[in-house]
């Protein structure tokens, strides 16, 4: 408890130095309402005093003149007191939107920053939670802490006005914030397990979900619904029994909240009763003090509510620190490449690659706590790349050939580096790849995967992804001649021209959805249009029908003089334009060369990329045997 | 709040809302009636502090004769009893309304939660996975924030506000009319000025929803951000939509702040006028001056609940928002029902006869026809492949037979049977589809495989990589069927998952299998070698396969070629590959592909 209140009160006075003038405005409109506050019942107190009971016991004459200024002091305090609050409540509003947008962007700058190896080792849906829930988490409590600042005035300043009327009732009065202390601090010591333990079950609830309608499909094909719907129903219930145990003791503390400031009124007007007979007070004392009692009540429960989100904003900055002081990066060189329109050279040399184990949330360790039995001990993974060496002479087509979980998409990344080796080296014009600046790769290199991602924008701007902004210099702006011609050459012309709204018809998320095929016509246009001098086609073309794909690879023939290809590949029509091909087997290279030549002296090598012809040739056989027996 | 005016078409629909709560969660009304009663009592308690004020003031320091120390000390000790009391009745009621509500909030959940699954397949790919995901839990979140505090505010508000007025008239009748006279103008606008709060709430919702989108393009999108130098697009997309919501919240945050001091300012005015005008009376003799100050402690019985209302209605248009969003989610049709009882029909046993009678597809709610005319006999324990060009309208035809989707005419007839007279659930236990993209859950390997035959033990698990000669593949893992596959299967290569949910497939053990695309990421040696462990598996059952490789088309009996939604040719494929027909064209396009 205290050490989350001593890292969350940190982690909020970070906050306060981020945005010092709106924090400040909103401490000054706390202040402002919480000593109006004050005055208000100070003035109460003292009006009775002079004004209302002389008047109403008829032991004195009062003015109605006095009355009516009476009334308008008090309802001059109250516009200040007003414009306190306006000021408190909308400079608190705005400091926590400010920090919730500047570490939105912080943290998007690092997504976009971070390696992707790194990026392979963090759930994306997590991520998204952070930029979203866990940064709303963390500045919660900014809303309400000026409020419990300027509630300290008040209570300063009532304190002072109570002592004022009468030190012995004022002591009675205020023994209920102590009282009320205790209890919050009692409240949010049993109430904070209980707490994290709904917030865990509802971060299941909904993985639970989101898992299972991403699922859908094969829940309907499978015939799962029952068994889903029990899962489901399974957590759902344990967040329910969470929650009444949570409710249980909020169902206590309120009313003993409530009650408390209750019991004191009545002390003080017991105790008051007894000075008063003594001639020790009178009751315009015993109304201030009462009165006073009465207007902290409820401001003092602001307390209550920062110690309440304090937890929240531990959780919460933990998961976005762990985020934005991750160690790595892309360290990129300061080297350029040779301006050049001829395909690029790339070579690899002793390339290893081992995929990262995935990332522990941040608070998982903590939330398990220590009696959780650790994971068993994992047998490591082979390498999924290991001494990979090649080199791919300028304007040449080189196809990587291998099986199922052979290292190829790998290799494929690596080369235009999108994850960096854990041993060797890339080198794309003879400079290791590391070593040219942040855009020198992209800017030579594109790679298009095998499944690609469609952004929630038009055609255009999927394509041309920011290079037909009016920032990019002239020469390297993409316009709309570009991207068909690009369209074109990827055989999705066709497709793209019968969309309502061409190229500027939303695709992705929100807007039509594409087929396979389509999509990895789309993703190669991408690529074509930043004319690259060495294209990567990672099994890019898989979800073409052959017709179309053996159209999208005689165009790239017959305008790809200028560039280097590397292709994975299984098919012999696609091997076939290849000048060279490389056989990965559980990544390593077992052979390379030119095609017949590797056909003629490995055999897994004519397994793999034989497999149909012979199937069918065999099938033939067997027909044929059939008919003729 | 309402009560005071006439039922507006909003309240009117709120009573509607109500009663559909009640048919779907009956549990929120257990107990109810008790519950409010005890909570009603419970305002009691409000009413102590006043009265304990007015009876010190007026009987004990005013008693004639100098101030009655002891009657004060028996009220003030009274007062006090009674709070403790209702403080426990307080307790009761939260409690028993916590219980009450979450039962009913988890099974709405759960029913929520069925319907998306009961939904056709094709209405869950149009709308936004995220979506529904928060139907079963910040939507139903917000429903339980408004039952559980909100609600009860209400409730007690109302007891006290009736309460405390009722103690101001017997107490002065004009002074009590000086307060109603400042709070219900300012109750009736603050339901006026609660309009623009709420707008200005959903904006920022919205503007929420675009933010999220913004940021999960720089997580979901990092390759191709990476590969293309793309980010500065990125982190411009995400600028923008980071301060559009930050200028939509502070916005609606002005827009509360503005409402919630009309409140404070009209408390302050009723502070002053009760000193003003109860002095005024108190010297005509009027009031007692122990009422007058006790008016001061009863005002404050009003604030609370008028600036309460605020939130409470803030919550109320949340939850209702919510409410509607997630009956709206339960109440979609379902595109592909169970049949009515007296519908309902078995598959009979064994391998299952498919006959397609002049059947159309048309995607729901456009009029693209995606395939018409279509008939198709296939026999019993026969093994067909549906080949055709991307869009021509193959996938639909396997989603036809395993019943993902209905036809808009004609029927599809299993074993003899109108597939929309079987139950979804025996349906798809004899009736299996592999889709391309084999979905894996977060689990291990053995865990994804027993999916297809709960109970499952690891024995039969192995078997079935066995069967489909795919026991070198498993064994080569690192921790073998204990391997996670992890999220989505994302350790797994997409070839590789498709391996596990074919072993999936054939542990549940269909007696129609239709692959679409099954093996489309897979290797040729090892779609090779899984085409001949298939061919044994599937002897005795029938089967589709829906492939863009002309080798799976090959070794089955029986070729549909489909193009343009219609079937063009049906025949062997060794006769199909030499009539001069669409299949002769695709053949010559892949043998030249792979010789």
């Amino acid at each position: 408890m205290s050490g989350t209140f001593v890292s969350g009160m940190r982690t909020l006075a970070r906050g306060a130095r981020e945005e010092p003038r709106l924090f400040g405005l909103a401490v000054v409109g706390s202040f402002v309402y919480g000593a109006g506050t004050a005055a208000t019942g100070w003035l109460v107190g003292r009006t009775t005093e002079r004004v209302v009971v002389p008047a109403v016991t008829g032991e004195g004459s009062v003015d109605t003149g006095d009355v009516w200024l009476a009334g308008a002091t008090l309802m001059g305090v109250t516009l200040v007191t007003v414009v306190g609050i306006l000021l408190r409540r909308i400079a608190a509003g705005a400091t926590m939107y400010a920090l919730q947008a500047r570490y939105r962007r912080r943290l998007a700058r690092r997504y976009l920053e971070l390696p992707l190896s790194w990026h392979h080792a963090h759930p994306a849906g997590r991520l998204l939670a952070t930029a979203g829930s866990d940064v709303e988490a963390t500045w919660q409590a900014m809303a309400v802490l000026p409020f419990a600042l300027g509630v300290v005035v008040l209570i300063a300043v009532a304190g002072v006005a109570m002592a004022a009327a009468d030190p012995v009732l004022a002591a009675v009065g205020l023994l209920v914030l102590p009282a009320l202390l205790a209890a919050n601090v009692a409240y949010q010591r049993r109430m904070s397990p209980r707490v994290a333990r709904v917030q865990q079950l509802r971060g299941e609830v909904s993985a639970t979900a989101h898992e299972s309608f991403e699922g859908a499909l094969v829940v309907k094909t499978l015939g799962l619904g029952e068994e889903e719907v029990e899962r489901f129903a399974t957590d759902a219930d344990r967040l329910r029994a969470a929650n009444v145990a949570a409710g249980r003791t909020r169902g206590a503390f309120e009313p003993i909240i409530e009650a408390l400031p209750s019991l004191g009124t009545l002390a003080v007007l017991a105790v008051g009763v007894a000075r008063a007979a003594a001639g020790d007070v009178s009751v315009g004392d015993l109304v201030q003090i009462a009165y006073l009692l009465s207007l902290l009540a409820f401001p003092v429960r602001s307390f209550g509510w920062v110690l309440a989100e304090l937890p929240r904003t531990v959780a919460g900055d933990a998961r976005v620190q762990a985020v934005l002081r991750e160690a790595a990066t892309t360290p990129w060189g300061a080297r350029d490449l040779p301006a050049s329109q001829a395909p690029a050279t790339v070579a690899a040399t002793g390339l290893g690659y081992r995929h990262p184990e995935p990332a522990a949330d941040p608070l998982a360790a903590q939330r398990r706590g220590p009696d959780a039995p650790a994971r068993p001990a994992r047998r490591e993974a082979r390498p999924a790349l290991a001494d990979v060496t090649l080199d791919v002479a300028p304007g040449t087509t080189v196809a990587v050939v291998g099986g199922t979980g052979a290292g190829k998409s790998t290799l494929a990344g690596l080369l235009v580096r999108l994850v960096d080796p854990t041993s060797g080296q890339v080198l794309l014009d003879g400079v290791d790849v590391r070593e040219l600046a942040e855009g020198r790769v992209a800017g030579a290199a594109a790679l298009v995967p095998q499944t690609t991602f469609v952004f929630d924008d038009t055609v255009r701007g999927n394509i041309a992804l920011g290079l037909d902004s009016e920032e990019v210099p002239a020469d390297r702006r993409v316009d709309d001649e570009d991207v068909w011609q690009a369209l074109r050459l990827a055989r999705a012309e066709d497709f793209v021209a019968a969309l309502p709204h061409g190229l500027d018809e939303l695709v992705g998320e929100r807007g039509s959805t594409l087929s396979g095929g389509q999509r990895q016509r789309l993703a190669l246009a991408r690529a074509l249009v930043r004319r690259p001098r060495l294209l990567v086609l990672d099994d890019a073309t898989s979800a073409l029908d052959p017709a179309v794909e053996r159209a999208v690879l005689d165009g790239l023939a017959d305008s790809g003089a200028g560039t280097t290809v590397v292709v994975v590949a299984y098919r012999p029509a696609t091997i076939a334009l290849a000048d060279e091909v490389v056989h990965l087997e559980r990544g390593r290279v077992v052979d390379r060369g030119p095609a017949d030549e590797v056909a003629a002296r490995d055999e897994g090598y004519r397994e793999l990329v034989t497999a149909y012809a012979r199937a069918a040739r065999e099938r033939g056989e067997a027909a044929r045997g059939a008919g003729m027996a | 709040m309402s009560a005071t005016t006439a039922p507006s078409p909003a309240d009117r629909r709120r009573e509607g809302v109500l009663r559909r709560s009640r048919e779907l969660a009956p549990q929120f009304a257990d107990g109810l009636g008790l519950t409010l009663a005890i909570a009603a009592a419970t305002t009691l308690g409000k009413l102590v502090v006043p009265i304990a004020v007015q009876q010190t003031i007026d009987t004990g320091v005013l008693a004639d004769g100098g101030p009655d120390v002891g009657r004060v000390v028996l009220i003030c000790a009274l007062a006090a009893a009674v709070l403790v009391v209702t403080s426990v009745t307080a307790w009761v009621v939260n409690v028993r309304l916590f219980r009450a509500t979450e039962a009913g909030l988890a099974n709405l959940r759960t029913r929520a939660f069925r319907h998306v699954h009961d939904l056709s397949v094709l209405t869950q790919s149009g709308e936004r996975r995220g979506s529904l995901v928060s139907r079963v839990t910040s939507d139903v979140d917000t429903i339980s924030t408004f039952l559980q505090t909100g609600m009860l505010v209400l409730v007690l508000s109302l007891g006290q506000v009736v309460l405390a007025t009722a103690l101001m008239l017997v107490y002065s009748w004009q002074l009590a009319l000086v307060v109603i006279g400042c709070f219900v103008p300012l109750v009736l606008a603050r339901h006026q000025l609660q309009r623009p709060v709420a707008r200005a709430y959903a904006a920022v919702r919205v503007r929420m929803g675009e933010l999220l989108g913004a940021v999960s393009e720089t997580v979901v999108g990092a390759d191709v951000i990476r590969a293309h130098a793309a980010s500065a697009r990125s982190w411009r997309n995400v600028d923008a939509a980071v301060e559009a919501h930050r200028k939509q919240a502070v916005k609606a945050q002005v827009a509360t702040a503005a409402t919630f001091s009309t409140g404070v300012l009209v408390s302050g005015l009723v502070v002053a006028l009760v000193i003003v005008v109860g002095t005024l009376l108190g010297v005509d003799d009027d009031i007692t001056l122990g009422r007058l100050l006790a008016f001061l402690f009863l005002a404050q019985l009003w604030v609370g609940p008028v600036q309460a209302a605020t939130e409470v209605l803030n919550e109320l248009q949340n939850a209702l928002a919510g409410w509607r969003r997630v009956v709206d989610l339960v109440d979609t049709p379902v595109v592909v029902p169970d049949p009515a009882p007296e519908r309902v029909r078995e598959l009979p046993a064994g391998p299952v006869e498919v006959r397609v009678e002049d059947v159309a597809y048309t995607y729901p709610g456009t009029d693209r026809v995606v395939l018409s005319g279509v008939d198709l006999h296939l026999p019993a324990g026969s093994r067909t492949a549906v080949v055709g060009e991307t869009g021509s309208g193959k996938t639909t035809l396997a989603r036809l037979v395993t019943r993902l989707v209905d036809p808009a005419s004609g029927r599809v007839l299993l074993n003899g049977v109108d597939a929309r007279d079987l139950p979804g659930r025996e349906l798809h236990r004899r009736v299996v589809a592999v889709p391309q993209e084999g979905f894996l859950f977060d689990a291990t390997v053995g865990d994804n495989v027993r999916r297809g035959r709960p109970g499952a033990t690891d024995d039969d698990v192995t078997a079935a990589f066995a069967d489909l000669g795919l026991t070198a593949w498993l064994e080569d893992l690192p921790e073998g069927l204990d391997t996670p596959v992890g999220q989505r299967g994302e350790r797994l290569s997409a070839g590789e998952r498709q391996l596990v949910a074919l072993a999936r497939a054939h542990l549940a053990d269909p007696d129609l299998l239709v692959l679409d695309e099954a093996t489309s990421s897979v290797d040729p040696a090892t779609e090779v070698r899984l085409q001949r462990a298939l061919e044994g598996v599937l002897s005795g059952r029938t089967s589709v396969a829906i492939a863009h490789r002309l080798s799976t088309a090959e070794a089955a009996d029986t070729v549909v070629v489909v193009d343009s939604g219609r079937v063009v040719e049906v025949g062997p494929a060794a006769e199909l590959a030499h009539a001069g027909g669409p299949y002769s064209r695709l053949h010559a396009a892949w043998t030249a592909q792979h010789s």
